[in-house]
């Protein structure tokens, strides 16, 4: 094996390990010395082991529906005092409507809804203590940016003075404190942004609802405001739950990751676990490029590994999954954690999975290519360039080995997709 | 390409023909004709004057154009007491059909106006169906004077012009996005306060618009208040109507009506100017 494994590691990884070292250190909590959200993969749920960790959402067997259109389905969640959940999942999977049912502006058709230890019936959003971040903001066009983030402290009465120390406090948090006299069309969008989070998070919310805030945005704005937004969090300590259909967006932002799909959720877990160890084809397929193949168990080796069959080929397979002889499953890999060998530098093909390369992509900081295994079956290949590989490439066309990084493959039984 | 100039240059050219000889030129005669002396025998004598405006600013004659903005804000007011909640239910209503509900609305206005103001003159009669049935009742003992008052004008120009201003309404109502409300129901606004706070001060087009479009022609809807005002009230369109009919004074008519069109046009100068600014802020 030439090429180093853990360089393989997705980016995103790299930069939420330390950008935010300052902030994090300021607070008690932190991405680093918060307890490890320990996936139970049979029931699906997360047990945390830090009994600190207050619940301060909590949704359980809720129902939903739309003209008879299942958008909910019994579905169960904790969300955790001051953590940055997302909710994550394709159109129409039922994030939004959680999100709008937490919020006040849905009801829910049956289940119970806890919001910091008290059950929610039909209470104004304001009563609940949650406010929330609209999709295009929802910015009152007839108000100045100041009027604008003191509507809510004006509405639940709060005495003039307060109001004004509060608002110019949070305008100056969302750098917006030279625009109080602007009306919402006379700023940019990345400053709408602002305004609309400062209007929220001015209220003191306990929980505070963000309903893809980030998706009218163009892509840098966006990666700013990401970092913005995660920074705000960090300094607040309010619960943030974040609503969005952007994976990558979801992976830099969270502490935790709920994927949803047809109304139910799929997987929850850190923004890690979801993408090294999904537990269903769904998310190893929504989160992220991944390569699944078709596997067979033939057998143990001595090292407690499995000898499986995989598009037809005998490799070992290391999970600690326990799997019975002839069973049937998926095995999953990430195309950065592929192996990918010239065969003109492999003296003996025997026994090795062999394809011609299709298509390549130079990214810069990685060789993307497409690889037609001898079977007919396409595979993704993401390899980084690094000094021993500067001048990685291949021809179009050229025959290579294709393997991966032992103990990195994901391994589902589960036949759902 | 050319076709199309030619096809162009045609259409305006009927429209701009048709505007010049319908309501240009007929303006100017107006103009012309106000600063003329009132002749006996012919429509009106040739030589120059300014009595017909001087005797408009006369005591008798501002007090017509008084009580004629004093009804027409009468009607306006209950129109858009009416109007704005009819416009409100209808936008906000979920029924699938609303756009339909709205056409609805205008449906009674295919008949002509003047059966329709007889008709209201039928119910309001000494022996019409709403004396008949209070009477048969009981509640009165002998016909109400409901005919030939000021109250029975105004419901005319009420009835009249309610479309006027549900339809503009109905129209920015139906525009405006639920998530300000929403919002500001999420900030912890009560009911009545997102109305005031924010779908009032959004609908403000809508509310001049619609006023406008009541104000206006209840100033000049003459025979609403000949039919079932009686003699008794005179108002700015009646006066017009009896100088060129009656009175055969087209001169005078002529000044009366050039000052209610100065009128109207110094107002829809105004709401022009505060549209432009509303539609800058809320736009």
């Amino acid at each position: 094996m030439k090429k180093t494994a853990f360089t393989s590691f997705p980016n995103i990884f790299r930069i939420s390990s330390n950008f935010f070292a300052d902030i994090i250190s300021k607070k008690d909590y932190s991405i680093d010395n918060q307890s490890e959200n320990i996936l139970d993969n049979d029931t699906n749920e997360v047990v945390t082991l830090d009994v600190r960790r207050k619940v301060i959402v909590e949704l359980k067997g809720i129902n939903k529906s739309f003209d008879s259109k299942k958008v909910l389905d019994n579905l169960d969640l904790s969300i955790y005092n001051g953590e940055f959940l997302t909710l994550l999942g394709p159109s129409g999977c039922g994030k939004t409507t959680t999100l709008r049912i937490i919020g006040g502006f849905e009801t829910a058709d049956s289940g119970e809804l806890f919001i910091n230890g008290k059950l929610i019936k039909d209470e104004q959003p304001n009563k609940r203590g949650v406010n929330t971040v609209f999709q295009s903001y929802a910015l009152f066009p007839h108000m100045t940016v100041y009027n604008n983030v003191a509507f809510g402290l004006k509405m639940n009465k709060i005495p003039k003075e307060d109001i004004h120390t509060r608002v110019m406090d949070i305008l100056r948090i969302v750098k917006l404190e030279d625009y109080i006299d602007r009306k919402p069309h006379q700023l940019s969008g990345g400053q709408q942004q602002r305004v609309a989070l400062a209007r929220a998070v001015v209220n003191n919310p306990l929980v505070l609802l963000l309903d893809e805030p980030l998706s009218a945005l163009d892509a840098s704005l966006r990666k700013n405001m990401q970092n913005e937004l995660k920074q705000l969090q960090r300094k607040l300590g309010i619960t943030f739950i974040f609503v969005t259909h952007d994976q990558e967006e979801a992976l830099s932002m969270s502490d935790r990751v709920v994927v949803m799909n047809n109304g139910v959720v799929e997987q929850i877990g850190s923004p890690k676990n979801v993408y090294e160890n999904p537990t269903s084809l769904f998310v190893a397929s929504f989160i992220g490029d991944i390569n699944i193949f078709d596997a067979e168990v033939l057998g143990y080796t001595e090292d407690n590994l499995i000898n499986a069959k995989v598009e037809g080929r005998i490799c070992t397979v290391d999970t600690e999954k326990k799997l019975e002889v002839g069973q049937k499953f998926k095995l999953l890999l990430r195309p950065e954690d592929m192996l990918i060998e010239k065969i003109s530098e492999v003296p003996d093909t025997e026994g090795l999975m062999l394809g011609n390369i299709e298509f390549k992509t130079y990214k810069g900081a990685t060789l993307d290519t497409l690889i037609r295994l001898n079977n007919g079956k396409q595979i993704k290949a993401s390899e980084f360039f690094n000094e021993e590989y500067e001048d990685l490439d291949y021809n179009y066309n050229e025959k290579v080995s294709i393997g991966w990084v032992s103990g990195w493959e994901v391994v589902i039984t589960d036949e759902r997709t | 390409m050319k076709e199309r100039n030619f096809f162009n240059v045609v259409t305006i050219a009927i429209i701009a023909l048709w505007l010049l000889i319908f309501a240009f030129i007929p303006n100017i005669m107006m103009f012309v004709i106000s600063f003329f002396e009132r002749s006996d025998t012919e429509f009106f004598k040739v030589a120059f004057t300014l009595d017909n405006y001087k005797s408009f600013f006369s005591s008798l004659y501002f007090q017509v154009l008084f009580n004629s903005f004093k009804m027409a804000t009468i009607t306006t007011v209950i129109v858009l007491l009416i109007g704005y909640p009819f416009a409100y239910m209808l936008a906000r209503s979920n029924f699938k059909y609303k756009s339909l509900l709205a056409i609805l609305v205008i449906i009674p206005y295919w008949t002509s106006a003047l059966i329709r103001t007889y008709a209201i003159k039928v119910l309001l009669t000494t022996n019409g169906i709403i004396n008949t049935v209070l009477e048969t009742v009981g509640i009165i003992d002998a016909p109400l004077n409901l005919l030939y008052t000021e109250g029975a004008v105004i419901l005319g120009l009420v009835y009249t012009l309610l479309p006027f201003m549900i339809l503009p309404l109905y129209a920015t109502i139906d525009k405006l996005d639920v998530r300000y409300i929403e919002a500001a129901g999420d900030l912890g606004a009560s009911k009545f306060k997102v109305f005031t706070y924010i779908i009032i001060p959004l609908t403000v087009p809508g509310i001049i618009a619609g006023c406008l479009l009541v104000f206006l022609p209840s100033l000049g809807l003459f025979y609403i208040p000949d039919i079932l005002g009686g003699a008794k009230n005179l108002l700015i369109g009646n006066l017009i109507k009896d100088q060129f009919l009656l009175a055969r004074n087209w001169p005078f008519g002529s000044a009366v009506s050039n000052l209610l069109m100065i009128i109207m046009a110094f107002m829809l100068f105004a709401y022009y100017k505060s549209a432009k600014k509303i539609n800058s802020k809320v736009l």
